[in-house]
């Protein structure tokens, strides 16, 4: 499919076909007040040597930091064989053509995905993804309003300790589609959502429950979601896909599961990269199929008989309903899915076992090293995934910034976001950190903290 | 050429109603909407018991190839909708008259009549779109 673009020949032909005398006539009717002025803030463009070496310089000023921050991205280990694979001719593309039956392969590559999120998740069926963690919880939010025709309002309960810029976001988005976000507070000493908390839920449409929390501490979903469903709600559940290698996956949540599972695809073999890109994924049960937004690949037999792929369920789309599809998102985040589906290929089911596993007991090892330390302890009672909350004896910016110096970066900050809880800072250790490297946080920080030097030795 | 019942009443959005005996009116859409929508795959019907105006959209009828809405051509509530669909809304397009209908509504006392068209009116309708 090649992209040629008009000669200047061309262009003057069209032109004087129509009779306009060049091509900013054809903006004539936009008024000039509608109009945006050259972007003051956006430099001449770079040629590619010039930009390579201010890249390069960019990337230098990072250093090799060794990072705790998790807070919604997480640094796993990625296959080499992951990107070798994804950044192969055949799969290097984020878009699905526009006839997309005519590449089989990236339809093929789609269901297979789209069938180990439905596996992760213990549901029914998932989109093909949708653009990050954050806008598809949005999404969730008006998917539930679309299919719990029952409820009497457009409110959505969303604990605190759900992650904050997921909240923001769907704010953002469903904001003028008249949806509401009811924050429900957290027990303080546990850091979790507790029903007997939750008051003036009647005819809310939908519950939120994020699993790990943004604490990393473990919800009570069962109870959760034998409770929304009592009360005619849906529940949309926010997971990280890695927990799921431990956790009990949203389709098993309860008596009925969760009706709508969502999340932050990055753990699947996308790298930080600074915040982005990443894919958002989403499943649901089959019932709601038809609410969900998003492209869906479904497998099917052409006319002589042979496996074939296809999109399929396109009335919901924007193309097909316009105004009254369920998503204005008509496309997927197909160069991260591919290295998502690869990354699962690769792991398995035990590879994301040991994955999750190796993560918690790195977490708890880290927490073990860092409450030894004078003024820092645990923030909550209970058991967390692979994050957890620490309070200390004085504000947590300037330690950040004495760790940053030293190479590390200490956690997630939580003064911003918790006022409520003082002095406090989230760290997560992944199963990519060691023994020696949680060592040399601690005796940083504890440098920082003006404690006497810890003798290694761990638990 | 579609078939279009004397005895219904019609809408120019191709939604048919039949006065029924008690008073109520069920609504389908007509034997050209099937037709020209293709096979159907699927409908979604609203609530028992939501209150719809004359001209509100109330329904979705969705075909392989487009999905559209159906409006409801009466105020009222919707007392009923044929639980056939939900498993074979290829009923549509077997019989869009009779076991395709969609749902029933009662009219409220008070609403103000919508713009129906009889059989004859509805049929010179169709012919007009025809050129």
């Amino acid at each position: 499919m090649a992209f040629i673009p008009h000669t200047p020949a061309d262009v003057r032909e069209m032109l004087a076909a129509i009779g306009a005398a060049d091509v900013e006539a054809l903006f004539d009717e936009i008024p000039a007040g509608l109009r945006s002025e050259p972007l003051a803030g956006v430099p001449e463009a770079l040629n590619e040597m010039r930009i390579g070496r201010l890249l390069r310089e960019r990337a230098a000023a990072d250093g090799m930091v060794l990072s705790f921050i998790g807070a919604g991205a997480y640094e796993h280990h990625i296959p080499a064989a992951v990107w070798a694979i994804a950044s192969r001719g055949e799969f290097y593309t984020s878009y699905t053509p526009y006839q997309a039956e005519a590449s089989q392969g990236t339809l093929q590559l789609i269901y297979e995905y789209q069938t180990m999120i439905a596996s992760l998740t213990g549901m029914e069926v998932a989109n093909a993804s949708l653009y990050d963690g954050a806008s598809s919880l949005a999404e969730a939010a008006l998917m539930a309003v679309r299919a719990n025709r029952k409820a009497p309002s457009r409110r959505i309960l969303v604990p605190a300790t759900t992650h904050p810029h997921y909240r923001q976001v769907a704010r953002a988005i469903t904001g003028r589609q008249g949806l509401s976000f009811d924050v429900l507070p957290y027990d303080a000493d546990e850091g979790i959502l507790a029903t007997s908390d939750i008051v003036a839920a009647a005819g809310a449409v939908a519950l939120v429950v994020q699993q790990p929390n943004f604490f990393g501490r473990l919800e009570e979903v069962d109870a959760l979601t034998d409770w929304a469903h009592a009360q005619g709600m849906l529940v949309i559940a926010v997971v990280n896909p890695i927990s799921l290698g431990l956790l009990e996956p949203p389709g098993a949540w309860g008596g009925r599961g969760a009706d709508i599972v969502v999340g932050e695809g990055q753990p699947l073999g996308v790298p930080l990269s600074s915040g982005g890109p990443y894919f958002g994924f989403m499943a649901t049960r089959k019932e709601f199929v038809r609410h969900m937004p998003g492209r869906i690949v479904g497998r099917t037999l052409d006319t002589s008989g042979r496996e074939g792929y296809t999109l399929t369920l396109q009335a919901r789309e924007q193309h097909i309903r316009r105004a009254k599809a369920t998503s204005n998102i008509c496309t997927n985040q197909g160069l991260l899915v591919t290295a998502a589906t690869i990354y699962l290929s690769l792991m398995g089911a035990q590879g994301i076992e040991r994955t999750a596993a190796a993560s918690h007991a790195r977490t708890r090892e880290l927490l073990a090293a860092l409450v030894r330390l004078p003024g820092v302890r645990t923030a909550f009672r209970g058991p967390c995934f692979h994050e957890a909350v620490l309070r200390f004896d004085r504000p947590v910016a300037p330690l950040l910034e004495g760790l940053a110096r030293d190479g590390i970066l200490g956690g997630f900050d939580l003064a911003g976001h918790y006022p409520e809880l003082g002095p406090a800072l989230l760290v997560c250790a992944t199963e990519t950190k060691t023994s020696a490297d949680i060592e040399r946080y601690a005796a940083a920080l504890g440098r920082l903290l003006g404690a006497p030097p810890v003798r290694a030795g761990i638990c | 050429m579609s078939t279009v019942p004397a005895e219904l009443e019609y809408t120019d959005a191709h939604e048919w109603l039949r006065r029924l005996p008690d008073g109520t009116v069920e609504v389908g859409i007509t034997d050209h909407a099937q037709h020209a929508l293709g096979d159907l795959v699927y409908v979604e019907l609203p609530e028992v018991g939501r209150a719809v105006k004359a001209g509100e959209a109330c329904a979705v009828v969705e075909s392989v190839k487009s999905a559209s809405d159906v409006y409801s051509p009466v105020t009222g509530e919707v007392i009923a909708c044929n639980p056939v669909l939900e498993k074979a809304p290829e009923t549509i397009n077997q019989d869009p008259y009779r076991a395709g209908w969609m749902m029933r509504v009662r009219v409220a006392p008070d609403a103000v009549a919508g713009a129906v068209l009889s059989a004859a009116q509805y049929t010179e309708f169709l012919d007009g779109k025809d050129d």
